[in-house]
């Protein structure tokens, strides 16, 4: 195992090494609510928490960003895209769910036959050092959806807390090379044989998960149920599930015009808003809650392994503990994996 | 706090054996000890999963404009006064529901609790009065119950529901209306740091619409933020348009408003959305003394006008 060591006390001054040389996104504490924000110095980043309320995936999937702006004069046009990102990014202390969540997102935006240009230049210079979790959350599932909280899935580094010091795990080239010339020690057997105690206390403190397995195969039955309308009652499609979903990249595409000019922007979207399906037609084949609650877990749990071959949902339970009215997916997917199957 | 579960599930059983409504929208428990959740029952067997408690913080009303079904709701204070402005709205005729009435001594916050508790994590919640029994792994922690409440609970003045058919519980004291310690204390300050306090908590805002989604009196089956022809404002995160929609909302709601906190409970990046709603809401209170959902025969003073209405702002802009 490839591992270096870094002690706690340390941290601050390799993260503020890193700030030469990249724009660095960590998590940061605001009022109470924490969320991913670009630092300028190492005492900003908090790094004892649970996970943040909004995911990191806007940092490769912005909120709003400018596709091109156009402006005219009497008798010319024109068109301009932003050039791409210059700088690197680094995205430190995530967790390894929502390092996973990227990978997925990668599939999305470089298809075979369409590739995102704005999503993959920002992915191309983007690099992760993941926080492993020693204490995950309650609502956290990771483990059910394929993930874990030590999982190096999409992460280039993973720290993990072993008391004093952090364990710094290299997962890829790019991680190795960032490492170069920051001179960090070996990890010695001891402090690997901490790692893998607290590695094994933090799965075994972990929720009970759900099952998976098969339920893709009984969901693709299960459209017509009537379980969907008593599931979804409660929901009022207030679209916070998928905002701070780590794996929901729904879009849209508006323009903002003035008289002479203007620009295109691609904002977030959701599948949850009721006027997501809403045809010109005045048609909308989504028109309440059980049918757009029913399209998300579908997406999630049977569409997402049909078209990438791997489940929407990272297990972060964020969509958990944010719900105004406590729709929770673990309780939805074992009532549906309950539910027999109308012949 | 238990007495009224039981009130409330023999009322509930009552009713839908007599068949006197066809739905019981109440509360049972969440999937977590600090939380309870909406729940629809239409089978008689099934009452025992309604409970009353210190997290029964939804405005249920929300559940109620355009309804076909007899209904039967539990409802706080709060969310009576939104029933009421419904029935005046047309969103939902009186006849069609009943009212199961709850005195509600406030409800808590739980994410106050979860910061004090850093990250431990709670299995179980025993309530005794006023007191709150948390109990995790390897401690126990007795909170008082006022001290945590949602602010909107805090500055509550309507805890006693207005009307009802039933009533669940004994009424409990009120605070005095017509007081806005908040508003004072807010108008005090400068127009700068007014203006700073707004930009900042709206900079956080994401444009979820989670605010809107949950107020009961937002239903609007096209609301102002989607329309496009015309677009009265933007639909990026740009702080001035998202400015705007907090105070467009504020505005579509004054004299509406009910001051349940469902926008606040629902916003997850924590923005302060009621500041703007208790400014106008003491506005109305002022300029025509009227309070949202306290009375069936007062008409909200916005769908009409009496002769010696306030003019100042014509005359002395």
């Amino acid at each position: 195992m490839n591992a270096k060591i870094i002690r706690k006390k340390d941290i601050a001054s390799f993260l503020d090494s890193l700030l030469k040389d990249y724009e660095v996104f960590a998590p940061v504490k605001r009022d109470e609510v924490v969320a991913f924000d670009r630092i300028r110095s190492a005492s900003e980043a908090f790094l004892d928490y649970t996970n943040s309320a909004k995911p990191p995936k806007e940092i490769a999937l912005p909120q709003a960003e400018t596709l091109f702006t156009y402006s005219t004069t009497d008798n010319t046009a024109s068109v301009e895209t932003p050039p791409p990102q210059d700088k690197l990014t680094l995205l430190f202390g995530i967790r390894p769910c929502d390092a996973r969540s990227f990978l997925l997102l990668d599939k999305v935006f470089n298809g075979e036959r369409y590739k995102d240009v704005y999503y993959l230049n920002r992915r191309a210079k983007m690099i992760v050092v993941a926080l492993g979790c020693t204490k995950p959350g309650a609502t956290c599932f990771c483990t059910s959806v394929g993930g874990g909280p030590f999982s190096s899935e999409g992460s280039d580094l993973l720290l993990i807390d072993i008391g004093d010091d952090y364990i710094v795990q290299i997962i890829t080239d790019k991680g190795a090379k960032l490492l170069e010339d920051r001179r960090l020690g070996n990890a010695g057997e001891g402090e690997l044989a901490l790692m893998r105690t607290v590695i094994r206390e933090a799965k075994e403190s972990m929720s009970p998960g759900i099952e998976i397995d098969g339920l893709k195969e009984k969901l693709d039955k299960m459209f017509d149920d009537p379980v969907w309308g008593s599931l979804s009652e409660k929901c009022f499609s207030c679209g916070v599930c998928t905002y701070l979903c780590p794996t929901c990249y729904c879009f849209d595409i508006i323009d903002e015009g003035r008289d002479s000019g203007g620009e295109r922007m691609r904002i977030w979207d959701s599948c949850q808003f009721p006027l997501f399906t809403l045809q010109a037609s005045g048609v909308n084949p989504r028109p309440a809650a059980k049918e757009r609650y029913r399209q998300r877990i579908m997406h999630k749990f049977s569409y997402c392994l049909d078209n990438y071959g791997q489940i929407g949902c990272v297990g972060c339970g964020r969509c958990i503990t944010e719900c105004p009215v406590n729709l929770d997916i673990r309780q939805v997917l074992t009532t549906l994996f309950d539910t027999e199957v109308a012949k | 706090m238990t007495d009224p579960t039981n009130k409330i599930r023999e009322v509930a059983r009552k009713l839908l054996q007599k068949k006197e409504v066809e739905l019981i929208i109440g509360f049972e428990p969440g999937t977590s000890p600090l939380q309870a959740t909406p729940c629809f029952i239409r089978d008689k067997e099934e009452v025992d999963r309604l409970i009353w408690g210190s997290f029964c913080s939804n405005n249920l009303a929300t559940y109620l404009p355009k309804r076909q079904e007899k209904v039967a709701i539990v409802a706080k204070g709060c969310d009576v006064r939104a029933i009421v402005e419904l029935i005046k709205e047309k969103q939902i005729p009186r006849e069609q529901i009943i009212i199961i009435g709850i005195p509600c001594q406030g409800m808590v916050d739980r994410r106050q609790i979860e910061a004090e508790l850093e990250g431990k994590e709670i299995l179980k919640v025993e309530e005794q009065g006023d007191k709150l029994i948390l109990k995790g792994n390897n401690f126990t922690r007795v909170i008082n119950r006022n001290e945590y409440l949602y602010p909107c609970c805090q500055a509550c003045t309507h805890r006693n529901p207005p009307i009802y058919d039933i009533l669940t519980g004994d009424l409990v004291e009120e605070k005095a209306t017509g007081q806005y310690p908040d508003v004072i204390q807010f108008k005090a300050q400068s127009p700068e740091e007014r203006w700073k306090y707004i930009s900042d908590e709206v900079s956080k805002c994401i444009r979820c619409y989670a605010c809107r989604n949950a107020c009961p009196l937002c239903y609007c089956q096209e609301c102002f933020v989607d329309n496009t022809h015309p677009q009265w404002i933007g639909k990026t995160i740009n702080n001035s348009d998202t400015f705007i929609f907090h105070l467009m909302r504020a505005f579509h709601l004054a004299g509406r408003c009910v001051e349940c906190g469902a926008c606040e409970r629902a916003c997850p990046m924590g923005v302060d959305i009621r500041k703007l709603n208790r400014k106008l809401t003491s506005d109305v209170k002022e300029l025509f003394g009227y309070e949202a959902g306290t009375s069936l025969d007062k008409v909200a003073p916005l769908a009409t006008f009496r002769p010696d209405d306030p003019e100042e702002f014509m005359l002395n802009p």
